[in-house]
């Protein structure tokens, strides 16, 4: 049985368990006549927890480790069939044999090793699935039928219910805390293997970078550069134009529409803006790589300047639309949240309102407006699939806008899709780009927070 | 010297302010004018350029289906393409050379055999008749058909070559081709052949991917948001929780890609390319996008109805299931379907994971490969090939007008059911 | 108190109405007002009393849909005809809120924004002079001498509504309006601001909305009591507090209604 309908058979389980478990209490009650200690609603609720909790923890406990159980059975399969295989040789197997089993390896590419391998992966499989749902289905049953027997008027069934949601309530709180862990911990534990073959100085400070070299030799690392310069270099540029085209529209317009605007201005105006907040990133992607590139490109050629195709501006320009809405939509919440009473401050005294704006609102708006500004930033510096699609792959060190760069994120994606080796220097290079990623951003985010808590004024 | 009493003076400082007064409110016009034309050449050049992926143009071919190619005992195997392929031969008797036919055969586009393939597979009857069908020609005649490749151009210059172009023209005399509406677009799974390649894969493995996010993070996201705003204590453990619920939300969903790549499926050897880790993935990221919105549905309710209902002797827990969450739902909803609209179109991190595979087939499995829609879009966008413009264009239009279809119904949830206190 | 005829008149409004969109917040407003008097607006919440005062300055502008009709003169200008500057007009009457509300700027900067616009200060020391003699006539000056460059918002709120007040005086207006400028305020700040506007009487025409008849009775020459929108009685404040000759009048400010 396969997991999304294992998945639906505890949820129907579950629904028959509450309609057995309400049916059972009102029985009971009506044949004893005792008060009930608890309403028929958490009984019920009783039986569907035992019934459904821990086979579910076993169904995903089951689905996540099995994997990881039965390549490692297969590993130490295929290593008794031919027990001179290098690790790397050993990995390749292994995909082959997986391919095979799938069926994407065409039967002219395997060899006997393969085939047996793969009967063998697939035995495991067949095995594993059915005891899973097996184990699972069993459980359950088991787990109905008791808290079936433990229904009595008398029953605490409530305190029971409510102290198990508690639990179930911090664990999804946990969550976020453990997703948090788990990327500091993936991304250092990687980083760190990155650093044993490239050193950490290299990596920071080098000023050329050419991941491709360390894949062609077998020599790991030893040829390969990995001085990453070029790519904040090329990352900061494509922000600081996405910047320049989106503090001014995006503030000028947030200004425009919370100040001057009509109702019926501002009724057409937002939800534009919004559309284009909406806007997926591989759609703005797609607009820079086949729309404003080449039209930069030909425009520029018009007027005798040389565009790469891949220039940084036009990365830079359609991230910089992408950002619009972010910086409007902020700032328009703290432009709004300037008391009135400051503007009727102003203008009693004669300001006109522009002055008032610039002279008074803007400034008490100043710190939101500066986290607005590092927030975007750090989406920017964190935007992927426009400088994917728009920005160069070549690593190119250079301040002119009109030349192809890349950025971090562009390098990260390029040297792990497609199939690699997880080993090699060059993606775990990713990581270590991801984790300066991760950092930057962390920063920016708790340096933005600061900035608005320090400096807010406290309007009452 | 200059005096606040002239009023000389007065009355020329004053109309200095005015300008600029003017001046100011022009700079935030121009703004608003440039970020509306912006959307509108945005949106305008991609629906512009869809356009030609709607339709195709076909031509109708009078095929013999003899059972020379298909027998009636197993269709399946039926050779179809040398079908369609003596039924355009029987148009142009006079084409005889190797190379000659094999240009001709290259009008018709690789799918035209799909297309007698499935009229005969359902209704075998037809074998040994004959029958008048419209299969698609070849992307590169369709384009041009369409105007997009000049016929006017030189023969080098251009994809089509002349004697293509004769074998057309006399088709076209003959009014057997039309332009038909692309149903392949939304019928078919990827393919190599621009006119073949459709996102009904991918539609599906959005589908199954936004599924798995929807399991795991609403009610987490759900039951998370109900703990913090209602039942914890106010400690550092939930300030913490708090500070990191925050910062999650203001990650590059690249990381998550990141994360899910050395978490689920090195560490767990999850299966790569799969809904289900790309929805894992997707719904670490959508957690804080639902917590957030989730706990300011929660805020926005009045402690008085909380205390009423502990007034009347409800358990906390009543509470929350009879008054608190029945009350937030509209704005949880709205927030869910917002979360879940970022991760529609999300990217980035399922690259990381192996989601931009070659799909063919339309997954039917949580741990089938598969690909998404936005991946769709950007292996689209990566194709050389000039048709596959127009089918880039194309995948962003539906993908766009899901979304807002699906963004409009959460601004309706929230207008229809928010209560104002 | 006494009333001489040679009282020059400062402000005068003839049939002033009011709209928010539909609904109607004044009908037909007649009222004198006195040069170098203090004159009390009373009436209850909603009477139109805030919404008169803002007529003076034609703050009623900012609000969208609001329209005024009748004219409303100072020294003999009606100040709705389209000869009249709004961002002049304003310069002449200053106004203090009811809320204080200084700019989050330093105390100097509170005070010398006003000039500034205007430009009546072409250098820094005459714009020091202004500054000075502002905050020293809002009584604040020996407070915070020493920390001119400490934000407004700093002060406490006494303190601040005298800094709106320096501020306001700051421009040399002919008229200051008041808009409850105590009641966010402490008996001991109210006292402090009462006395101020003694002292400032000399100089300006002070027109004051409060809800306090204790306050109206001590710091005005004249009062005027609002209801529903209509000017009910004008008159010396003596009069109108010992002697009103309307029954709604008596009941205000016996506190009957309100």
């Amino acid at each position: 049985m396969s997991i999304s309908f294992l998945f639906l058979c505890l949820l129907g389980l579950g629904a028959f368990s509450f309609l057995f478990g309400r049916r059972r209490i009102r029985g009971l009650t009506a044949m004893t006549g005792v008060k009930q200690h608890s309403r028929d609603v958490y009984h019920g609720s009783f039986v569907v927890i035992c019934a459904v909790l821990l086979p579910l923890i076993i169904l995903l406990a089951w689905s996540g480790l099995s994997p990881l159980l039965i390549d490692a059975m297969l590993e130490d399969f295929l290593r008794r069939q031919s027990p001179d295989l290098s690790i790397g040789e050993m990995g390749v197997l292994i995909a082959k044999v997986k391919a095979y089993f799938v069926g994407s390896l065409p039967e002219a590419f395997a060899d006997e090793l393969i085939r047996n391998g793969a009967d063998y992966f697939a035995a495991l499989v067949d095995y594993s699935t059915t005891a899973r749902s097996f184990v699972v289905l069993l459980l359950s049953l088991c787990g109905a039928a008791l808290g079936l027997r433990l229904l009595a008027p008398r029953f605490t069934a409530r305190p029971a219910v409510e102290r198990v949601f508690e639990i179930v309530m911090i664990v999804a709180s946990a969550i976020a805390i453990l997703t948090t862990i788990g990327i500091v911990l993936s991304l250092i534990f990687e980083t760190l293997r990155f650093f044993d073959t490239v050193p950490v100085m290299e990596f920071l400070f080098g000023l050329s970078w050419s991941p491709q070299i360390a894949i062609r030799e077998d020599q790991v690392g030893g040829s390969g550069s990995f001085g990453a310069i070029p790519l904040f270099a090329g990352t900061m540029m494509i922000t600081f134009i996405a910047m320049l085209v989106a503090v001014p529209i995006g503030l000028m317009s947030a200004v425009y529409l919370s100040e001057y605007a009509n109702p019926k201005l501002r009724g057409i105006a937002k939800p534009g803006i919004e559309i284009l907040a909406g806007i997926p990133t591989v759609v703005y992607g797609f607009f820079a790589a086949l729309m404003v590139a080449p039209f930069l490109r030909d425009s520029g050629a018009e007027i005798g300047l040389t565009l790469s195709s891949e220039s940084a501006l036009a990365a830079g320009l359609v991230m910089g639309i992408m950002i619009i809405p972010f910086i409007s939509s902020l700032s328009d919440d703290v432009i709004n949240a300037v008391p009135q009473t400051l503007r009727d401050g102003a203008a009693a005294l004669g300001a006109t309102q522009s002055e008032t704006i610039c002279q008074v609102v803007l400034p008490a708006a100043l710190p939101g407006i500066v986290s607005a500004i590092l927030l975007a930033m750090s989406r920017a510096i964190g935007e992927t699939m426009i400088v994917v699609m728009a920005a160069g792959v070549a690593a190119n060190l250079t301040a002119n806008p009109f030349e192809s760069v890349t950025t971090v994120t562009v390098q990260i994606v390029m040297l792990l899709v497609g199939d690699q080796e997880f080993d090699s220097a060059k993606t775990l290079a990713a990581f270590a780009l991801g984790l300066v990623l991760f950092f930057i951003t962390l920063l920016l985010n708790v340096l933005a927070l600061y900035v608005v808590n320090r400096f807010k004024e406290q309007y009452d | 010297m200059t005096d606040y009493s002239d009023p000389d003076f007065r009355a020329a400082r004053l109309k200095k302010r005015y300008q600029a007064e003017k001046r100011f409110r022009a700079y935030g016009m121009a703004a608003i004018i440039t970020a509306g034309l912006i959307l509108v050449f945005l949106l305008g050049s991609i629906i512009y350029s869809s356009l030609p992926a709607f339709s195709h143009h076909q031509v109708r071919l009078d095929i013999n289906i003899s059972e020379d190619y298909v027998v009636a005992d197993a269709p399946e195997e039926g050779n179809y393409l040398g079908l369609v392929r003596a039924a355009l031969r029987d148009h142009f008797p006079q084409v005889t050379g190797r190379r000659d036919k094999r240009a001709l055969y290259k009008i018709l586009s690789i799918g035209a055999s799909d297309a007698v393939e499935d009229r005969v597979k359902n209704d075998p009857r037809l074998i040994g008749t004959q029958i008048s069908l419209y299969v698609p020609l070849s992307d590169d005649i369709d384009l041009m058909l369409k105007g997009l490749i000049d016929r006017n151009l030189p023969e080098s210059d251009r994809i089509v070559s002349d004697r293509d172009l004769a074998f057309v023209d006399k088709l076209a005399e003959e009014n057997r081709i039309e332009r038909k509406f692309a149903f392949a677009l939304f019928t078919n799974g990827d393919s190599r052949e621009p006119e073949m390649a459709g996102i009904k894969g991918a539609l599906a493995g959005s589908l199954w991917t936004l599924l798995v996010t929807l399991i795991v993070s609403f009610p987490l996201g759900v039951l998370a948001a109900i703990y913090l705003e209602e039942v914890a204590p106010k400690n550092r453990f939930t300030a913490l929780i708090e500070v990191n619920i925050n910062n999650l939300a203001a990650v590059p969903s690249i990381v998550y890609g990141l994360l899910g790549l050395a978490v689920f499926i090195n560490f767990f050897h999850l299966p790569r390319s799969a809904p289900l880790v790309g929805g894992l993935v997707l719904a670490l990221m959508t957690l804080p996008r639902i917590i957030i919105p989730t706990r300011a549905a929660f805020a926005a309710i009045p402690p008085s109805i909380r205390e009423a209902a502990l007034g009347v002797g409800a358990s906390r827990t009543q509470v929350i299931m009879h008054h608190v969450l029945p009350l937030a739902m509209p704005g949880i909803l709205t927030g869910t379907i917002i979360g879940l609209a970022q991760a529609a179109g999300e990217t980035a991190p399922l690259l990381m994971i192996g989601m931009m595979a070659f799909i063919v087939d339309v997954p039917t499995e949580v741990t089938a490969k598969a690909t998404v829609l936005p991946a769709q879009i950007y292996m689209w966008a990566n194709n050389p090939e000039r048709a596959f413009v127009a089918r880039t264009s194309a995948g962003i239009v539906v993908l766009l007008t899901l979304l807002l279809v699906v963004n409009a119904a959460a601004i309706y949830f929230r207008r229809r059911f928010e209560k104002r206190w | 108190m006494k009333m001489s005829e040679s009282q020059k008149v400062k402000i005068k409004a003839r049939n002033v109405t009011v709209h928010y969109g539909e609904a109607r917040a004044l009908h037909g407003i007649d009222l004198d007002l006195n040069a170098n008097e203090v004159t009390a607006l009373i009436g209850p919440s909603g009477c139109g009393k805030s919404t008169f005062l803002r007529c003076i300055n034609r703050m009623n502008d900012v609000i969208d849909g609001c329209r005024v009709g009748g004219t409303v003169s100072i020294d003999e200008q009606n100040i709705y005809s389209d000869a009249v500057d709004v961002v002049e007009l304003r310069a002449r009457v200053g106004m203090v809120f009811q809320k204080p509300n200084p700019f989050p700027k330093s105390i100097y900067d509170n005070v010398a924004y006003g000039p500034r616009i205007h430009g009546m200060a072409p250098s820094r020391s005459e714009l020091d002079h202004i500054v000075e003699t502002s905050l020293k006539r809002a009584g604040l000056w020996d407070e915070v001498k020493d920390r001119l460059s400490a934000s407004g918002t700093s002060l406490s709120g006494g303190q601040q509504q005298r800094l709106c007040i320096a501020r306001a005086i700051a421009v040399n207006p002919d008229i200051v309006l008041m808009d409850e400028p105590c009641s966010a305020l402490d008996p001991i700040a109210t006292a402090v601001i009462e006395e101020l506007m003694e002292e400032l009487r000399r100089d300006y025409t002070i027109v004051i909305v409060t809800h306090s008849m204790q306050q109206a009775a001590r710091i005005s020459q004249r009062t005027a009591y609002f209801h529903l929108g209509d000017l009910v009685e004008h008159g010396q404040t003596q009069a109108i507090f010992t002697n009103p000759e309307n029954q709604q009048t008596e009941a205000y400010i016996s506190g009957k209604i309100g």
